[in-house]
């Protein structure tokens, strides 16, 4: 058992828990991510590892309430314990040399993408931080993402911030008046993170992606999580989870996400029906 | 006097049209009568050539005379001297290459049904026997294991009984390995792997779920912890693909995934989360025993027409001819002499249909095995909306490619030396299919327990000097 140290809620639907973890928090490194279930009907899901505390042995999740798992997730407080927790899997980010980066994130991805922009800017490289949200009112770690780059430009899709517009349309506008990245690492959607491959392709900009796909045990085992790149068969638990963003077979990645999306969606449905009777019982 | 009937007592079995919808366990397993019946069969010979068919050295027809006897703990104490795994073995154990295939009775006949009586013997034993007391004296020393499958729980195990203080670190929720995620509820019944689990911890081995060796914690940092030798048992579970196109369609699985699905993640039954498609028709693609449980899985879980696609013809089947018979006898169809040569998708990247081309066998290649040859142009679709994939598994890179000084063959084999399972580093042995590749359970264990003897004999001997 695992128990959470911290549980702080980022906004409507986003959550970060610390889990002590020390195993995995003297080892994890950014880009990393861990396995959990939340109890013995649960399910096995991914989540990369936002932050670790190797002295107070703490691992930090930030998840998106978007299914059965995370909503289960998020019943739990400060004190409780989730049943299994497993890492550090996957590779760690390779960031050494690069001297001038853009890193972008959309929505929950930015949760994943500020610890790479912290590690760069620990590192001495110039950094650029690109943050898509949809709109104001859902933006996080806002003043996080300010410490660790240059330069932080926050776009929403409905303008409801004062710059409305998608990551794309800010990573172009900085290329264009002249900034010479090195390096994009791009963190969020799969159709976000194509849509900056796209871009960075025509700019010959090399771009690191994180895939999140669905997965069971991490660890080579299952090969659910596998992926197109290359034109090559990888796994992004062993392989990944990142990858050259130029080489990724996206239109099968975005079609595998959904492999179990009707299930999912009635699970969830399910799931949030039991809460609103527990709700009106309590 | 021994019973001459020249065939096995038969064993009762569910019917194949009421168990192809559940997954309650195939085989029933003899009753008392049925075992004293089958007991008096073996003809306790002298030179005992079944033992020498076992890969754990089984004392079979001691047990055997104590079963006729009607000394069933008698008979399991025997088992367990060399076996720490009789309820799994009896069940899963090819016997019919093995210890059977040595026996005098089936010259003329069939010959005994060993691993029916050492089935009976374990379950009797679950059901009636007295719980295990165990006073070794500790002897002071720690050995970690890595991997809680077969070779792993066998060297544990046997660790454990001289003495020896064990750490068992297993990458999974669940100790057991493939006992658990890959072989069937209804060929092995997983409360009866849990017991065998749980009589080992009765012994003081300790089992750490939930940490993946290699990433965690290295074999360096082991030996920093204290321990004074590891073992390897990771396992073969990386699975293979065919690298035809269409494998990254929505339905098409590695049967590693589609039986850990159902076996660990038990997405079978209604109360647990995991996700499975449940498909109509089904091609799975392979010839082994895992390809079986695959098929029968399928089945299991509702589908309509589940295929069995193979290149070669029957006879060259992997798969024990038991299981090639449950499977024919529960509706599989066998596509016998075929390949697949891509898979077919909607727009949606759904699997709809797997093409194949039909095989003729040619010359015999390196494996003594005649070589399947294409028919061109003979290619034919089968429509499907699930294909999985179990055509074999590699060992796990994890543990080799973060520990100096471990030696891999050119298949990621670990190298061991074949009489003591030693590695090339010092104080770390392996075995199981992490060192052979896949293989089975049985020959897993015994590999663990010749790991065993020669860590008992390297820490005896390093502070003897």
């Amino acid at each position: 058992m695992f128990k959470i140290v911290e549980k702080r809620i980022l906004n409507d639907s986003m959550t970060l828990m610390a889990v002590e973890a020390p195993y995995i928090a003297k080892k994890a490194k950014a880009g990393q991510f861990i396995i959990l279930r939340v109890n013995e009907f649960g399910e096995r899901i991914p989540l990369t590892v936002a932050d670790y505390d190797r002295e107070k042995g703490t691992v930090t999740i930030i998840y998106q309430k978007v299914g059965k798992t995370t909503l289960m997730l998020d019943q739990l407080n400060e004190g409780d314990a989730i049943l299994d927790f497993i890492g550090p899997l996957g590779k760690a980010t390779e960031l050494e040399g690069y001297k001038n980066v853009a890193v972008v994130g959309g929505g929950a991805g930015c949760a994943i993408a500020y610890p790479q922009a912290k590690a760069l800017h620990g590192m001495g490289a110039k950094v650029d931080m690109i943050a898509g949200f949809r709109s104001k009112d859902i933006i996080i770690l806002e003043e996080e993402m300010k410490a660790v780059s240059d330069r932080l430009i926050i776009t929403t899709d409905d303008g409801s911030n004062g710059n409305k517009g998608f990551v794309t349309d800010a990573l172009r506008k900085c290329i264009e008046e002249g900034a010479k990245y090195d390096l994009v690492i791009a963190i969020g959607p799969l159709v976000m993170m194509r849509a900056i491959c796209n871009l960075t392709k025509e700019y010959n900009i090399k771009t690191l992606i994180s895939m999140n796909p669905i997965m069971i045990d991490g660890t080579g085992m299952c090969g659910g999580c596998r992926l197109t790149v290359g034109g090559k068969t990888k796994f992004a638990c062993v392989d990944g989870p990142d990858f050259d963003g130029h080489e990724v077979d996206f239109d099968e990645a975005i079609k595998r996400s959904k492999t179990y999306f009707d299930l999912e969606k009635e699970a969830t449905r399910e799931y949030n029906c039991r809460l609103m009777e527990g709700a009106k019982n309590a | 006097m021994p019973n001459m009937s020249p065939v096995k007592t038969p064993m009762p079995e569910q019917e194949p049209n009421v168990r192809n919808k559940n997954f309650e366990e195939v085989a029933l397993g003899y009753t008392d009568e049925m075992a004293a019946e089958e007991a008096k069969r073996c003809l306790n010979c002298k030179n005992k050539p079944c033992v020498s068919g076992c890969p754990v050295g089984v004392r079979i027809p001691e047990f055997i005379q104590r079963v006729a006897e009607g000394d069933m703990e008698g008979a399991y104490q025997i088992i367990k001297t060399t076996n720490s795994l009789p309820a799994v073995c009896g069940r899963v154990c090819p016997q019919e290459s093995q210890c059977e295939q040595k026996c005098v009775r089936g010259i003329k006949g069939e010959p005994v049904g060993i691993g029916r009586l050492e089935r009976y013997v374990a379950d009797w034993h679950m059901k009636h026997g007295a719980p295990e007391k165990f006073d070794v004296k500790p002897n002071g020393h720690k050995v970690a294991v890595i991997g809680a499958g077969p070779a792993g729980l066998t060297c544990a195990g046997d660790l454990a009984a001289m003495g020896y203080s064990v750490t068992v670190y297993e990458a999974l929720h669940t100790a057991g390995g493939v006992l658990m995620y890959g072989i069937p509820q209804f060929r092995l019944p997983k409360e009866i792997v849990q017991k065998e689990i749980d009589a080992l911890k009765e012994k003081g081995v300790k089992i750490e779920t939930d940490m993946v060796m290699g990433k965690v914690l290295s074999v360096d940092e082991l030996f920093e912890m204290g321990f004074e030798a590891v073992f390897i048992g990771t396992g073969a579970g990386l699975p293979n693909f065919m690298n035809i196109p269409g494998e990254g369609l929505i339905g098409t699985y590695s049967a590693n995934e589609f039986l850990t699905r159902v076996n660990l993640m038990k997405a079978y039954l209604d109360e647990y989360d995991t996700p499975i498609i449940r498909p109509k028709n089904v091609a799975v693609v392979g010839g082994g025993n895992v390809a079986m449980d695959a098929a029968r899985t399928a089945k299991r879980l509702g589908a309509e027409n589940v295929y069995i696609i193979y290149r070669r013809a029957e006879e060259q089947m992997p798969a024990r001819k038991e299981e090639i018979h449950h499977a024919k006898e529960e509706g599989i169809i066998f596509k016998l002499l075929c390949n697949p040569v891509a898979i077919h998708g909607d727009d949606d990247g759904r699997v709809k249909a797997i093409e194949c081309v039909e095989m003729e066998l040619g010359e015999p290649d390196a494996s003594g095995r005649r070589r399947p040859i294409a028919k061109e142009g003979s290619n034919f679709e089968i429509p499907v909306d699930s294909v999985v994939m179990a055509i074999g598994n590699s060992p796990n890179p994890l543990i080799r490619s973060t520990t100096e000084g471990l030696e891999a063959n050119s298949h990621g084999c670990i190298v061991v030396d074949d009489a003591t399972m030693a590695t090339t580093r010092e104080g770390v042995y392996a075995a199981g299919d992490a060192v052979s590749g896949a293989a089975t359970v049985i020959l897993a264990m015994g590999g663990g327990k010749e790991a065993a003897r020669s860590i008992d004999e390297y820490i005896q001997s390093k502070h003897s000097k």
